[in-house]
């Protein structure tokens, strides 16, 4: 029978005042950081106040739009990368033990490389260019992508298995019809912490050498004592990965819910 | 085809077990039975005693075995036998409508899904899922989930049906509901049963005769023929004859 509505709505609206909490805090942090700013006068280049951030933001708009459109286009391409490998390998894991096995160790040990000795030497192979700011971004997000994906790939129900076996479903339609749903949830987790990684992927490359990007930026300004410059570019970082995150969730939402195949 | 279900001298032991001597579990132990073909049996027996084994066994899903099994003419053990086969958890898919959990077996046989949608009307309506097709399994109730999942077993197009406990996780009131109403489906469409429980009274209600399995290793310690005329009535628990069913199983049970 259906639910009773009104205490989904009652908890929907519980849900939505909830939500409203960490606005608050956010709106008091930027207060009382203004009013400390302000009191005890400190100087902008050590901590400037949120209102001479915005201002950067603004001035620096333009500049900050072709910055952002550079590190916006790495992290996207190697999301885009970092997703079809993490779905295949993924796949390939979760239907196969034996891949698993053989691929699991390697996965884990890719992410322990630190990046900050990744990047200086994708530098020096690829140059200064688009490609090792991908390869840097595609190493941080296919591993948390695939390693969900994978988890919920091989938990097994196994009632669910016998009842599709006696209807005389394969191994293979078994996997399609039952574990790929099933682990549509946690691809989605998984994606949803790499698209935050993403962005922070392409800057800390950036950092080790590029033309162009939030990264680079972001280094120029520490050397050159523009701390709300430096503010305004952290900003940015956080708004792209926010509504990045934000359109995972979103796609989600219509996905997870839709799945239905007859 | 001949929907009848032979079995001789099956034995099942277990190995590689924890707490294994060598020697292995037995599960079953010289279990022999005859099911005939539309006919109704129950299995009852305490829990652990093999009857979901037994059904595996039949379902062809279990080979480590020895002994014989015929289903009409065919052995699932070399050869896949279509069966129906329903356990007491609903196994519904939650991303799947109740429309699409049913037609699952014709999905799978890649039949012609089209034509099943238009062809099982009648029967959604006769399990009482009428204007429910578009529901996730959630939004239903454990009556209706299980009438579902009935169904579906139903549509797996198998002539034996093999029924695991599957009124187990109902509160009483459904049950007696889901008894009644599997009795009238039954009675309709007329498939071999063979229908595990450890409820006396379940088994006494639906069956046309009921095995007691003793305690592992799992044999078939007795048959009752229940001899109540059909359609069955709830009143005849109150009978003499019910009461002599009734002991004469629990006699069964206890050796």
């Amino acid at each position: 029978m259906k639910k009773s509505e009104n205490t989904g709505q009652n908890k929907k609206h519980r849900e939505l005042g909830l939500s409203i909490i960490p606005a608050i805090i956010m709106v008091l942090f930027v207060f009382f950081w203004q009013a400390a700013v302000d009191f005890f006068n400190v100087q902008p280049f050590i901590l400037p106040g949120p209102i001479t951030v915005f201002k950067a933001i603004y001035d620096e708009r333009n500049l900050l739009l072709t910055h952002i459109l550079v590190t916006l286009g790495e992290a996207l391409a190697g999301l885009g990368v970092a997703i079809f490998l993490g779905i295949v390998f993924g796949l390939l894991m979760g239907y196969c033990k034996p891949v698993r096995i053989a691929l699991y160790p390697i996965f884990v040990i890719t992410q322990t490389i630190p990046l900050i000795i990744l990047a200086p030497l994708f530098a020096i192979w690829f140059g200064f260019g688009f490609l090792p700011k991908v390869i840097i971004v595609v190493l941080m997000c296919f591993f948390p992508i695939s390693i969900t994906f994978t988890q919920d790939l091989i938990k097994s129900d196994e009632d669910m298995d016998s009842i599709l076996k006696v209807m005389g479903a394969s191994k293979w339609k078994s996997f399609r019809l039952a574990r790929i749903p099933q682990a549509l949830p946690g691809l989605f987790s998984g994606l949803k912490i790499a698209v935050t990684y993403s962005i922070t992927g392409a800057v800390i490359s950036e950092w080790i050498g590029a033309k162009q990007g939030l990264g680079i930026y972001m280094t120029r300004a520490m050397t050159s004592f523009k701390t709300a410059v430096l503010f305004a570019d952290v900003f940015i970082i956080i708004v792209l990965s926010l509504v990045l995150y934000k359109l995972v969730e979103l796609i989600e939402k219509r996905f997870v819910k839709r799945i239905d195949y007859v | 085809m001949d929907n009848s279900i032979r079995i001789k001298e099956l034995n099942m032991v277990y190995t590689g077990l924890a707490d294994d001597d060598g020697t292995g579990l037995g599960v079953l132990s010289n279990v022999n039975l005859k099911v005939q073909a539309n006919e109704f049996v129950s299995i009852l027996g305490p829990s652990g005693c093999g009857k979901s084994t037994l059904l595996k066994i039949i379902a062809g899903l279990e080979k480590d075995y020895e002994g014989e099994i015929y289903l009409g003419n065919d052995n699932p053990k070399y050869k896949r036998v279509p069966v129906c086969y329903m356990l007491q958890k609903d196994c519904l898919m939650p991303w799947r409508s109740l429309l699409s959990n049913v037609l699952l077996p014709i999905e799978i046989k890649k039949g012609d899904l089209k034509k099943a949608r238009e062809e099982i009307q009648p029967l959604i309506s006769e399990f009482g899922l009428a204007g429910f097709e578009n529901y996730r399994p959630r939004q239903l109730s454990g009556g209706m989930r299980q009438r579902a999942a009935l169904l579906r077993t139903y549509l797996m197009d198998g002539e034996i049906m093999l029924l695991d406990e599957p009124f187990g996780a109902l509160d009483e009131i459904t049950r007696m509901q889901m008894q009644d109403w599997l009795t009238l489906v039954w009675g309709k469409h007329r498939k071999t049963v063979l229908f595990v429980t450890h409820d006396i009274d379940e088994a006494i209600y639906l069956s046309d005769r009921v095995l007691v399995m003793s305690e592992r290793p799992g044999t078939i310690n007795g048959e009752i023929n229940i001899d109540f005329e059909r359609p069955r009535k709830r009143e005849m628990i109150l009978t003499s004859q019910y009461s002599e069913y009734k002991k004469s199983i629990l006699k069964f049970l206890k050796t």
